[in-house]
């Protein structure tokens, strides 16, 4: 039960996500109207994905110091979960734009680089599956990992801030703070980061203890034949 | 490590030397994407837009840079890897190659805006920074594609891998150059690159740097 607090308030904070982040009063905004409700489920996404792409490349320089397979478990579920999180970032992205932009895709340059930053991450997971030793997969993955991330940053930070972009807060457009006069978004917005992330961190937890558990089986199996 | 590096770039140089059918057929990869691309808009001199021209010029030098480079660590076989394991230090060889490999995007590329500027028509006015962003990007394309043949020469399927691994690492550099020389080709006055140069060669400094400081783990693989 101690150990479980996180995961109760997960459950906490996402259950007031919903309620709280579509009940609530919004700041009404021509175009935007309600689909600014969108920054609780579409903006926090990326916060998630990129704090748990931290912690993977965080795991992964840990795995290349001790060479520890325990670290790279935690690397390769820390990023699955973040692809499942950029995934879903695009697509509410997207659900989006059609309401606001009128399009599905309009060429921003966001939009842009975080298609490009998922195609690196896919790439990733295809150059894991192409090795078949589990202690080079580990080790060529950590590498790649931290290589890509070093090209993340800036395609997703800096690049876009040096074109025009359709996005709140680029290009003219006013951001989120000018939108936020009475703060009554942050209420709901910060708290939704934490539910998401930690959603996020119970599911690579998750299946980094079933990953442990299928290695103990095939060892097992194999120490029994010979 | 200088006495290292210097060795190892000759040694680069040596063996390309003695093996010319890499290099030329490398040389002829780029006339003949040229050509295929001049056949294929069907334009004559100076009817092709300059944003066009542009583009067209960078994803060829793409794809040179990467059929170039993709073979630095494939072409001598795990024998003499392991040699060079013992004799040198892991930095010594990945600035070598990258330093080796910058020079010969450099050179594919000088020969691609040659051979375009002959067919294509050269709409270029400001041929100094044209080059210097040639310069920076040949840095930065080797830089990045060095690295990345180092790691898919480690698993099986390479060129696919090569291809899917290294070109969402280097859409950023990609995009700079193609912006600086735009502006070259526009013969915009030089401070309104500037800065666009600078953020170039940020990236291209980050992608080094992470090279450098990884490539002793994959050596070590």
């Amino acid at each position: 039960m101690r150990a479980s607090w996180w995961k109760i308030l997960t459950i906490a904070l996402l259950a007031y996500t919903l309620t709280a982040g579509l009940l609530l009063d919004v700041p009404r905004l021509p175009i935007l109207n309600e689909t600014i409700r969108a920054l609780h489920f579409h903006v926090t996404m990326w916060f998630g994905m990129i704090i748990m792409l931290v912690v993977a490349v965080v795991y992964s320089v840990k795995f290349l110091r001790s060479n520890d397979l325990k670290h790279d478990d935690l690397a390769i579920e820390f990023t699955n979960a973040a692809i499942l999180f950029g995934v879903l970032g695009i697509v509410t992205g997207m659900l989006w734009a059609k309401f606001t932009w009128g399009d599905y895709w309009s060429g921003d340059p966001k939009q842009n680089a975080s298609a490009i930053g998922l195609l690196m991450y896919f790439a990733y997971l295809v150059l894991r599956n192409s090795l078949t030793d589990v202690h080079q997969r580990a080790r060529i993955g950590a590498v790649y990992s931290i290589f890509a991330f070093a090209a993340f940053i800036p395609l997703i930070f800096v690049l876009p801030r040096l074109t025009d972009s359709l996005h709140p807060g680029n290009g003219g457009n006013p951001g989120f703070n000018a939108y936020d006069l009475d703060s009554k978004l942050r209420l709901v917005f910060y708290p939704a980061i934490i539910g998401w992330t930690l959603l996020g961190t119970w599911i690579s937890s998750v299946r980094v203890r079933l990953r442990r558990a299928e290695r103990k089986i095939e060892d097992k199996l194999i120490n029994q034949v010979s | 490590m200088h006495q290292q590096i210097r060795t190892l770039i000759i040694k680069e140089f040596t063996l390309e030397w003695r093996q010319k059918y890499a290099l030329n057929g490398i040389l002829l990869y780029v006339v003949s994407a040229v050509f295929i691309v001049y056949l294929s808009v069907g334009a004559k001199q100076g009817n092709i837009a300059v944003p066009t021209w542009n583009a067209l010029y960078w994803i060829i030098i793409l794809f040179s840079a990467v059929n170039a480079v993709a073979k630095s660590f494939v072409q001598e076989h795990q024998g003499r890897q392991l040699y060079y394991y013992m004799i040198a230090s892991p930095e010594a060889v990945i600035i070598s190659k990258i330093l080796y490999n910058s020079i010969l995007t450099l050179v594919l590329a000088l020969l691609g805006y040659l051979v375009f500027s002959i067919i294509l028509g050269n709409p270029v006015q400001d041929q100094g920074l044209f080059v210097l962003n040639l310069l920076l990007g040949a840095i930065g394309f080797s830089a990045c594609l060095t690295m990345v043949s180092g790691i898919a020469s480690k698993a099986s399927n390479n060129a696919t891998l090569m291809a899917i691994l290294s070109f969402p690492v280097i859409i950023p550099i990609l995009l700079m150059a193609i912006r600086v020389s735009k502006n070259a080709i526009d013969g915009l006055d030089w401070s309104v690159s500037v800065d666009k140069l600078i953020t170039l060669l940020a990236i291209n400094a980050i992608v080094a740097v992470t090279a450098y400081i990884l490539f002793p783990y994959l050596w070590r693989s």
